[in-house]
């Protein structure tokens, strides 16, 4: 029995799998939480999060980002970095097969995107992973793209910000994939000798290598509401310890109380808080 | 000790106790010539070991690799390493005996050696926890990452787990947090290091004794993202393809070599290394004595430079 069952634990992909707990598309959504059906332009303005339950939807990454900053002077950078296929790789179809599915979907080359832009004329760099896109798992690509917004952070002296949403390390890219976790955590060591702060938000879920390198070495580490975030998988946990697990186990206001992030904000009030952290971090 | 075979050793296995019942025979009747038949059969033995070995699948050096009559972290520190004197503890919770470590001395030059530990048998493989570390096991290891770093001592890790433990108060304690920061201070310790991946290495449970100037690894050695049995559960949906993971997922140590993620290759007596534990210790040691003083010789900006851009350079992408 091994925990590395668990990179990306059966439940997430189940809910990957699913549609019903992505941002729908049609014009009413039923939270799936407390089964109200709302309008979708109702929760839109509500950043996807439920008006009636305070759930926390699921969020594409570029709609993500594109809330959270100033609607001028928006860029996405770094699109011009593409995955590969080293191993050849093959599970249900080739993995160059899956990643073109998924890059047709998703209008994306990769599971992390980048965008600098302005929050209230402050100059922020912040990464968000797209879920969606193979479960938000973490290959050369995602750790590439997380080292280059690194790198322009401390060329444009931003703050950087990555809003993490992922299963885990990407089996398909093999060891290559585990390696990232080590190329990430290593370029965080440069942003902190410039002293330039790394705000780490992790949203639902924040699984196995990606919860167990950068995402977790954040000068500030916010989370938002019940978002599952822990190293190994729930079912995982429950067949080695063969225990029922506690209730709330490895969501936000479990990490809160057990002293592994510093505080949990609603998505309505991200934004707000974020400012007041930077500017008093930032100057 | 007996010798324990594998599930594709059973050849081999038959012709041992062929061997056996000659000798029994002879030492009943001590008249009876059995040299011949005896030399035969060892030939014998010789040309199958050379024929499974030459041909190993990657789902078989697996099994090597965690052949529960491997060498572990604790008799490399034993037979190559003089004076060890344990450290415990991470000072704030507990002692994770999934994790052994403390100051040795290696050809004479004290130095700061670490590693995950299993256990032979059942009572030690529990009180191991089977080499999964806990936080603390992870913390004791930053403690000691930091030690070497202040008294200038070379740092080896020895790498041999199936993974990180997945257990509830593992995460309450913050498993994910704490192989992230060995990550982290592993990657700007102003002192050299050298990793060996001796067993098993499991995923980041491994990867959090691994940010190293020079990773070497056994011939038998894996190094993977997931084991292969976790692979085949969660994307062939049947734990039983474990092979067909091991062999996709590009776990061996030739392999991981032939794409630059690992530095060198070590290689093991025919059929294992515990079935020749001298032979594999002293080529460990020799390997060790030239990395370890090529690595001193290099000023500790350059050190940590090199280190760096190795680890930026990892991955295979198009741009």
């Amino acid at each position: 029995m091994s925990w590395l069952k668990n990179v990306i634990p059966p439940k997430i992909k189940r809910i990957v799998g699913s549609e019903k707990k992505r941002v729908p598309d049609g014009v009413w959504h039923k939270c799936s939480s407390c089964q109200t059906t709302l309008y979708n332009s109702d929760l839109e303005k509500n950043l996807y999060v439920c008006p009636k339950c305070d759930h926390h939807h699921r969020l594409p990454a570029r709609e993500r980002l594109k809330l959270l900053f100033d609607s001028i002077g928006q860029r996405e950078i770094f699109t011009d970095i593409l995955p590969k296929d080293p191993l050849r790789f093959v599970d249900s179809k080739p993995y160059d097969e899956k990643l073109k599915e998924a890059q047709d979907k998703h209008k994306t080359a990769d599971a992390l995107i980048v965008i600098n832009g302005k929050i209230e004329s402050l100059n922020i760099t912040a990464a968000a992973f797209e879920f969606s896109f193979m479960g938000g798992s973490m290959g050369s690509v995602v750790g590439e793209k997380f080292v280059r917004a690194i790198d322009y952070a401390i060329e444009n002296k931003t703050p950087f910000l990555c809003f993490s949403a992922s299963g885990g390390a990407r089996m398909q890219e093999g060891l290559f994939s585990l390696m990232q976790m080590a190329k990430t955590s290593a370029a965080l060591t440069k942003l902190s000798k410039e002293k330039i702060p790394f705000i780490s938000i992790l949203t639902d879920p924040t699984m196995g290598g990606v919860s167990a390198s950068f995402a977790m070495l954040g000068d500030i580490i916010i989370a938002e509401p019940n978002a599952l975030i822990g190293f190994a998988g729930p079912r995982v946990i429950e067949q080695t310890v063969r225990e029922k697990l506690p209730t709330g186990f490895q969501r936000a206001e479990f990490l809160l109380e057990h002293g592994a992030i510093d505080f949990i904000v609603d998505r309505r009030e991200m934004r707000k808080s974020l400012v007041n952290i930077i500017s008093k971090l930032h100057k | 000790m007996k010798l324990h075979y594998l599930e594709f050793e059973k050849p081999l296995q038959q012709l041992a106790s062929k061997v056996e019942e000659l000798e029994s025979a002879h030492r009943d009747n001590p008249k009876l010539n059995i040299s011949k038949e005896v030399k035969q059969l060892q030939n014998k033995t010789d040309d199958l070991l050379h024929q499974i070995y030459d041909e190993l699948t990657p789902w078989q050096i697996s099994q090597v690799s965690r052949h529960p009559q491997r060498p572990y972290t604790s008799d490399y520190i034993e037979h190559i390493f003089t004076n060890f004197q344990e450290l415990h503890g991470d000072r704030a919770f507990a002692d994770d005996p999934a994790i052994i470590g403390g100051l040795a001395e290696f050809e004479g030059q004290p130095v700061m050696v670490l590693g995950q530990q299993k256990g032979r048998d059942t009572k030690e493989r529990q009180y191991r926890n089977f080499g999964m570390p806990r936080p603390e096991g992870y913390r004791k290891a930053l403690r000691l990452f930091h030690l070497a770093e202040k008294f200038n001592l070379p740092l080896i890790t020895l790498i041999d787990t199936p993974g990180a433990y997945p257990g509830i108060g593992a995460e309450e304690r913050g498993q994910s947090e704490a192989i992230a920061r060995n990550l982290y201070a592993m990657s700007e310790l102003k002192t050299p290091s050298i990793g060996v991946v001796i067993g098993e290495g499991g995923s980041g449970g491994a990867l959090a004794l691994g940010v190293v100037d020079h990773l070497m690894m056994l011939q038998y050695s894996t190094y993977s993202v997931i084991s292969p049995e976790g692979c085949a559960s969660i994307l062939y949906k049947d734990a039983k393809k474990a092979d067909i993971a091991a062999e996709s997922l590009g776990i061996t140590a030739d392999h991981l070599k032939k794409v630059g993620l690992a530095d060198e290759v070590i290689p093991e007596p025919l059929g294992g290394a515990h079935r020749n534990i001298d032979t594999i210790m002293e080529s460990v040691r020799q390997s060790l004595i030239k990395q370890l003083s090529r690595l001193k010789k290099q000023p500790i900006d350059i050190l940590l430079s090199t280190r760096y851009q190795r680890l930026m350079s990892y991955g295979e992408f198009q741009s």
